[in-house]
Order: C-alpha cells, then sequence, then structure tokens
C-alpha cells in the first residue's frame, strides 16, 4: 500500500510522506538566507534570473508582514502569497485585539500553526514554503526564526533555506560570530549566498533591518561593493597561503 | 437566533478575507468561540429584551438591580482601587460582605458594578483568558488587552440586558494603566473614574481632594472616604469598604473597613478639629 498517497496516513515506520514531499519542493526553491547580528538582522536571497522579457520589479522574495517584521521563503510562490495575506492580516488584527504590534515569536507561531492545520485536514496539500521571519520585538533584540511545511518553528541565530540550504548552512555555522556588527553581518549573509549563486551580485537581493525598526533594501552597487571586497579578500587568503613556498 | 449571535460574534474586520478561517481567535485553543446562551424564542429577541427591562416601557417586567460605588484613581504612587460591599434587591439589602473587586491575577484587578451575575461572570472568564494569555505568550497581558479582550467578550450582547460597570486596571510594562469598560459597549482610558449609583457622592469628595502628589497614605484614606461618603448618602451602597493600592510590584489589599465604625471615627476626628481650632 501507498502510504503518500494521502496526507492523513502516516507510513508504518512513522513518516508523513507528503509533508516531506513539500520539504522537497522546497529544496527546488531558490535560497534565502537569514543572519542575526547584535544590533541587526540580514536577510539575503537569491534571485532567479529574470528573463530578458519580465520585468524585474514583479518578482519579490522578501516582504514586509508588518513595520517590524520582515519575511524571506522558499519554494512555491504561490503558496507564500497565501500565508503572506493571511500573516499580514493577522499582524493588524493582533494590532487591534491587543493594541500592541505582534512580537516576532507571536507571528512565527501563528504562520507555524497555520502551515500545521494543513497537515492534518481532509482533501488540502500541506504549503510547500519554508519561511524565514526577521524583525524586532519590543525589547529591541533582533530575533531570527524559520518555519517548515511541516509546522515546525524553530528560532535561529542564522539560518539558510531553499536550493543548496545545507551547503550554506555548513558555511553559515563555520563562519558565524556572535554579536557581529551590521557591515561584518551582511558581509557573512553575502559570502554564504555566493556559495550557491554563481552569477553575483546581480543575483543577490539583501534586505538589512536595524534596531530603529527600518528595513533597507541594498542597492545593486552596494552588494557589487560588498562581492569585490570578498573578492579581494579571497584573494589574498590565496596569496598567504602561496607564499610559504616562494621564499624557499 | 443562533445567526443572530454569529453576527454580533464576529469581532474580526476582515472576515470577509477569512478564507482560511483563522481570524479573531487568537486563542490557544481554537474552538474558544463565545459561549452560547439561551435567547428568548421572540420574533426579535432584541427589542423584546429592551422592552422587558426598561424601565420606562409598559412590558416592564425584569427589574434589573444595581446599586453600588466603586471607584479607581491614578497618583504618583500607583493606583488606588476602593470599593463598597452592600449588594441590594430593590429595597431589600441581600449581603453587606460582597466582594466587588475581582482579583485576576497578582497585578490585574477589575471591579464591579452593576449586575452581580454579570459581572462576576464576565470578569472571572476575563481571568481565564488573561492566563491562557500567559501561557500562550510567555508573558503578562497588558491593561489595555484585558479590557478591550473584556469590552469585545460583552460587546455581543448589547441591548440584550446585560449590566456591568467596570474598571480594569493594573501595573503593566508601560506603567500603571486604568480602563472603564461597560456593558454598553464602552472602553475608556482615564486617571480617576467612579463607578455605580454612589459614584456622584464619590465623586463630589475624590474630585475635591485628588492630587497626583498624593502620597500613598493619603491616597488611600481619600479612596476609604470617598467610599465612605457614598455609602452615607446613597441607600444601595454601604457595608463595608474594600481597599486596593496597585504599585510595581502588582497589588497589595489593604483591609476591610466597616461603614458605621467609619462614621464614629470621622465624627470623632471632625470633634478633635473643632476643638483644636477653638
Amino acid at each position: 500500500m501507498s502510504y503518500d498517497q494521502s496526507l492523513t496516513i502516516f507510513s508504518p515506520d512513522g513518516h508523513l510522506f507528503q509533508v516531506e514531499y513539500a520539504s522537497e519542493a522546497v529544496r527546488k526553491g531558490t535560497c534565502a538566507v537569514g543572519v542575526r547580528g547584535k544590533d541587526v538582522v540580514v536577510l539575503g536571497v537569491e534571485k532567479k534570473s529574470v528573463l530578458k522579457l519580465q520585468d524585474a520589479r514583479t518578482v519579490r522574495k522578501v516582504c514586509m508582514l508588518d513595520d517590524h517584521v520582515c519575511l524571506a521563503f522558499a519554494g512555491l510562490s504561490a503558496d507564500a502569497r497565501v500565508l503572506i495575506k493571511q500573516a499580514r492580516i493577522e499582524c493588524q488584527s493582533h494590532r487591534l485585539t491587543v493594541e500592541d504590534p505582534v512580537s516576532i515569536e507571536y507571528i512565527t507561531r501563528f504562520i507555524a500553526k497555520l502551515q500545521q492545520r494543513y497537515t492534518q485536514m481532509p482533501g488540502v496539500r500541506p504549503f510547500g514554503i519554508s519561511t524565514l521571519i526577521a524583525g524586532f520585538d519590543s525589547d529591541n533584540k533582533p530575533k531570527l526564526f524559520m518555519t517548515e511545511p511541516s509546522g515546525i518553528d524553530t528560532a535561529w541565530k542564522a539560518n539558510a533555506i531553499g536550493r543548496s540550504s545545507k551547503t550554506v548552512r555548513e558555511f553559515l555555522e563555520k563562519n558565524y560570530k556572535n554579536d557581529m556588527e551590521q557591515r561584518d553581518s551582511i558581509k557573512l549573509a553575502i559570502k554564504s549566498l555566493l556559495e550557491v549563486v554563481q552569477t553575483g551580485a546581480k543575483n543577490i537581493e539583501i534586505a538589512v533591518m536595524t534596531d530603529d525598526k527600518k528595513v533597507r533594501n541594498l542597492e545593486v552597487e552596494e552588494v557589487e561593493e560588498i562581492v569585490a571586497e570578498i573578492e579581494k579578500e579571497k584573494e589574498e587568503e590565496a596569496e598567504k597561503k602561496k607564499k610559504p613556498t616562494s621564499s624557499a | 437566533m443562533n445567526s443572530l449571535v454569529q453576527k454580533y460574534s464576529k469581532t474580526s474586520t476582515a472576515h470577509d478575507e477569512d478564507v482560511l478561517g483563522v481570524h479573531g481567535k487568537w486563542d490557544a485553543s481554537l474552538d474558544l468561540a463565545f459561549p452560547t446562551f439561551d435567547i428568548p424564542g421572540a420574533q426579535n429577541p432584541l427589542s423584546f429584551l429592551r422592552n422587558v427591562t426598561d424601565e420606562a416601557s409598559s412590558d416592564y417586567k425584569i427589574k434589573i438591580q444595581h446599586g453600588t460605588t466603586t471607584l479607581a484613581f491614578k497618583f504618583q504612587g500607583g493606583i488606588i482601587v476602593a470599593v463598597d460591599s452592600r449588594a441590594t434587591m430593590g429595597n431589600y439589602i441581600g449581603s453587606q460582605t460582597v466582594k466587588k473587586v475581582i482579583e485576576i491575577n497578582p497585578y490585574l484587578l477589575g471591579t464591579m458594578a452593576g449586575g452581580a451575575a454579570d459581572c462576576s461572570y464576565w470578569e472571572r472568564e476575563l481571568g481565564r483568558r488573561c492566563r491562557l494569555y500567559e501561557l500562550t505568550n510567555k508573558e503578562r497581558i497588558s491593561v489595555a488587552a484585558a479590557s478591550k479582550l473584556l469590552a469585545n467578550l460583552v460587546l455581543p450582547y448589547k441591548g440584550m440586558g446585560l449590566s456591568m460597570g467596570t474598571m480594569v486596571t493594573g501595573w503593566d510594562k508601560s506603567g500603571p494603566n486604568l480602563y472603564y469598560v461597560d456593558s454598553d459597549g464602552s472602553r475608556i482610558k482615564g486617571d480617576l473614574f467612579s463607578v455605580g449609583s454612589g459614584s456622584t457622592f464619590a465623586y463630589g469628595v475624590l474630585d475635591s481632594g485628588y492630587r497626583n502628589d498624593l502620597t500613598v497614605e493619603e491616597a488611600l484614606e481619600l479612596g476609604k472616604r470617598s467610599i465612605f461618603h457614598a455609602a452615607h448618602r446613597d441607600a444601595m451602597s454601604g457595608g463595608s469598604v474594600n481597599l486596593y493600592h496597585i504599585h510595581e510590584e502588582g497589588w497589595t489589599y489593604h483591609g476591610n473597613h466597616d461603614v458605621a465604625a467609619l462614621f464614629w471615627e470621622y465624627q470623632d476626628l471632625k470633634a478633635e478639629e473643632r476643638a483644636a481650632a477653638v
């Protein structure tokens, strides 16, 4: 008997195959990276190459849920659209009922709850997206959360989702330092994205949120400048490695 | 009838957008819908109820009695809450020892004026939801949110004869806060309120003695005195005064003071002052 035909059946060894297949769909999506610094959160996304006749501005991968919360996703864009809309409504609904903006954890939990519900209902399929939710709470500390198609939500110092996320996450684990300044956080995000984005600055989009709760999308020139700096550092590293042999 | 309750039960302004059926229900459990009650099996329950509880109408049959004095005010040292303790059913004094302050949690208080059952039921329900909020969000609920919860709870029953005039007050992240919430749907933030049939008497004494820079002892005395004067002159208020002080660490109970004993105490004080002045 095939246990992957229905969402609401467990396999004998405890898998919900449909949910796992949803994660596969996420792994096909473009990469997104989040880095939490001392007083900044950086979200970086890989922009798919825009076809010649396409208007680049219509492809948005980093979205605002409220003034102080950002979301980046990996996976099926249409599913993301639905979730983001519900999250945006919930942010306003929360402001109305409780007279306070949502905390990042609250909205993450809301999105995760929604994703989980769709793994336990007949006649539907799970959302094929993972999300990275970033922002600042009223305590002015930066926060970064991730949700998955299964409905799990977790908090992170730095994470990656989508294509080659495992590689990028390993890179982040090796190079992450606690309490990084803004510049270093941005550099780390770009550096880790460069592991998967071969074509460079024009296919990377970076959003930086600072503790004044303002979000800034970096201009292409700024990203290019940092990429150039990273390249230079790589060359210098390579030079240093060569040096000992040259003095022989 | 259920459709009527449904119509008034929607607290979310975006119910057209609510395709996934998730909004207006931010409680921990999704089945925490409004408790449902029996509604008169009349053609139009609202106008039926309105007729029957309105003193001026010819159909006046349900006499809802509410006599009370409650007050609360903000000052430099926090918030003072003072209430009387008499419950009346028409001309009959039901009890002289009613607790008209409900301790929602160690830093949130609610006062009760109006229908005793309405107040105590809904404020207990508020207490339950505040606790659920704390568990879900791992932080205390703000006074603004708690008062809004209560206001939204009773709004669907507007016009159906609920009688509740309450003050929700406490100390939260943004400092001391005081809100007045009633069964007509009002929710007002303020620094000084008095609610109930004896409120006019209390306001007189309260307003003339109030200053923001009162000390805690002076403020407690002012609250006690205001309730005493209302209890003295208003037939529907009396029994004893219950005093509370809300400060940064929560609320503290400052005792039960019998109104009759207070009368003689103040008489003696007056005599002393007169003797001193002479």
